[in-house]
């Protein structure tokens, strides 16, 4: 920065003499000044780094304390004895957190494919302008910037058989599909159902992010795609879907983590049900928590969740950061 | 969505120009259209329900209550407010979301400054660190804050949260402020140094008014996600006067017998209204705040 240059310009002038509206002593200059920044510097991001710590390192800590430990409000007085590896066995076995692991995973997959594709299409709409783009732009971030339980209760309401509109215009085309039951009833329709209030609440995320993205690749390396008589496809393929390669990841991760993570509408949709079909990770671990109170086993759970977001995200970054340094 | 139709801005004409240039058009309008209704249709759906009576949502839909009902009550807009108390969850998400913008915008935009102008030692492993925050699970701080907040007896209390859900806000904000305050001249700054401020007079005098767009983005995006949260509101409140109004909607209307989806969907409508009115008044800054640095 900068700094260098002022060192020069001040270092010249006299203490900047005969200034009455200073009360604290002349303002430092050169190595004086930096000294001084940096320790302010120290004191301005202090706040940020202790309330981060505060709400993500504390309770990573606690967790992997109590995940070695007994500890279940149920059993209050039972002594939080150490029990090695007991909580991480319960959680892996008898607590079904490898099926929600497996349901997490499908989940994940099925909704980031989707939504980056559909975003995508998405994003090369608004991005093209047109009479009613701001409509366009409008009507889709009010779906991303409602609340995700406003999409959970909304697609609630859509898929109850005697209020929601999706069973009504399903039974204009087959009279069997006028009282289908979404949500509780069948374990596919179910998903079905919060697959698309997923996807409603966040395909907008992705457009937004990729629109971005096209938004910073200049008009020149289309016009000379075109000159070199590359087709709409081809210059698709050639120029648009590489140059777009840091939104596409940025989308792709934060996306990852969101899916892998979900919990309002589950929570809100169906409560894991029917039986326990649709109980995500979080989910689960929310249980454990909240309603078992067993913070040992819960506590091996969201270890295990802490791991499989930082794995997630090594990959990430290993996979696309040759393209960055390019 | 027709892929082929979004295209058309750089598609080569292949057949005779003005067909093609024609149909191109209309598909282009239609896959708008769809979106369009797509997005806003449920909404419509929601307020068209919020203003149907209780004995027309025991009706079911169709014949008089079709997809434009041919008589509206305004029974489940009173009774929300009136019989399930929706002015104090309301009351109690304002208070939350709007604290915690605050809180929010004074420790961003001071690690922001610091970040981008103060060279200290260590900042690309504290914006890694602040990035890392923003990704972890929230579902994984639940067991531990839930032990600390009994012990500390402030369970079933609003005020822990605004101090939580900084975990949603400060990451995106104090990015979004480090990119913004490297945007700004520092030529600015050193005018007024020279002339003999202190660092704080100028961040106070000089910078803070030219960033007043900045940090604007970051409260828009802020109150938007301390708005939202739900996990932690679940996880933490028990009592219904207590609650914040996303948890709120999501215990209304269920009676023994059936589930009175207009009462919800009053609940729905009003707590997506200053949501609505937030982005349509400032649609380019959430645009920008959202995108920005991202992937810069």
């Amino acid at each position: 920065m900068a700094a260098d240059a002022e060192q020069a310009t001040t270092a010249g002038r006299p203490a900047t003499a005969g200034r009455p509206a200073r009360r604290r002593g002349p303002a430092p200059v050169g190595h004086a000044r930096q000294r001084n920044d940096r320790r302010l510097g120290y004191v301005l991001v202090a706040p940020v780094l202790v309330l981060l710590l505060a709400v993500t390192a504390y309770p990573l800590v606690f967790n992997l304390w109590n995940s070695f430990h007994y500890d279940n409000l149920t059993f209050a007085n039972s002594p939080h004895n150490f029990v090695g590896l007991r909580n991480y066995r319960t959680a892996l076995t008898t607590a079904g957190w490898l099926p929600s692991l497996e349901r997490t995973l499908i989940f994940t997959a099925v909704t980031i494919v989707f939504d980056i594709v559909v975003g995508l299409a998405l994003a090369l709409m608004l991005h093209r302008k047109f009479r009613g783009r701001a409509l366009l732009r409008a009507a889709v971030l009010i779906s991303w910037a409602v609340p995700t339980v406003v999409s959970a209760m909304l697609w609630k309401t859509m898929f109850d058989p005697r209020t929601g509109f999706v069973d009504y215009f399903l039974g204009a085309l087959h009279p069997a599909w006028s009282s289908l039951t979404w949500l509780n009833a069948s374990v596919a329709r179910s998903w079905v159902a919060i697959f698309v209030a997923d996807s409603w609440k966040n395909i907008p995320f992705v457009a937004i992010i990729l629109l971005a993205g096209l938004q910073v690749i200049p008009n020149e390396v289309y016009e000379a795609a075109k000159i070199d008589g590359a087709n709409w496809w081809q210059s698709f393929r050639r120029v648009t879907l590489p140059l777009l390669k840091p939104a596409l990841s940025v989308a792709l991760i934060f996306r990852t983590l969101q899916a892998l993570l979900v919990f309002d509408i589950i929570y809100v949709m169906t409560g894991g049900g029917p039986g326990t079909s649709t109980e995500v990770l979080a989910y689960l671990n929310f249980k454990y928590f909240i309603i078992n109170t067993d913070f040992g086993v819960g506590g091996a759970m969201s270890i295990m969740l802490v791991v499989l977001a930082l794995i997630v995200s090594a990959i990430y970054v290993r996979a696309f950061r040759p393209q960055a340094a390019r | 969505m027709t892929a082929s139709a979004i295209g058309a801005p750089h598609a080569a004409p292949r057949r005779r120009r003005n067909t093609g240039k024609i149909i191109r058009e209309t598909l282009f309008y239609l896959a708008v259209a769809i979106v369009v209704l797509i997005s806003l249709f449920p909404f419509y759906w929601i307020l068209r329900t919020s203003l149907l009576s209780n004995y027309q949502v025991s009706q079911g839909v169709g014949g008089a209550n079709g997809v434009i009902p041919s008589h509206l009550s305004f029974s489940a807009w009173k009774n929300v407010f009136t019989q399930d108390g929706f002015l104090t969850p309301l009351r109690n998400s304002l208070i939350v979301a709007l604290a915690c913008t605050a809180v929010t915008v004074v420790v961003a935009s001071m690690a922001g400054y610091a970040l981008a102008r103060l060279r200290i030692r260590g900042v690309a492993l504290i914006l890694g660190f602040i990035l890392l925050a923003g990704f972890f699970p929230v579902l994984a701080m639940i067991g531990p804050l839930f032990l600390l907040m009994r012990h500390l007896g402030i369970l079933d209390n609003i005020y822990p949260l605004i101090i939580i859900y900084t975990v949603y806000t400060l990451p995106i904000s104090t990015w979004l402020l480090k990119n913004f305050f490297e945007q700004i001249p520092s030529e600015l700054e050193d005018a007024a140094l020279t002339d003999g401020a202190t660092r704080l007079q100028a961040l106070r005098k000089v910078v803070i008014p030219v960033a007043v767009p900045g940090v604007f983005t970051a409260a828009i995006l802020s109150f938007i996600l301390a708005w939202n949260d739900f996990a932690f509101a679940v996880a933490f409140l028990t009592s219904p006067d207590k609650f914040t109004a996303p948890l709120a909607i999501t215990t209304f209307g269920e009676s023994q017998f059936q589930v009175f989806y207009n009462l919800i969907d009053a609940a729905v409508v009003i707590i997506s209204i200053p949501i609505a009115l937030i982005v349509l008044f400032a649609q380019r800054r959430i645009v920008s705040g959202l995108t920005a640095g991202s992937f810069r």
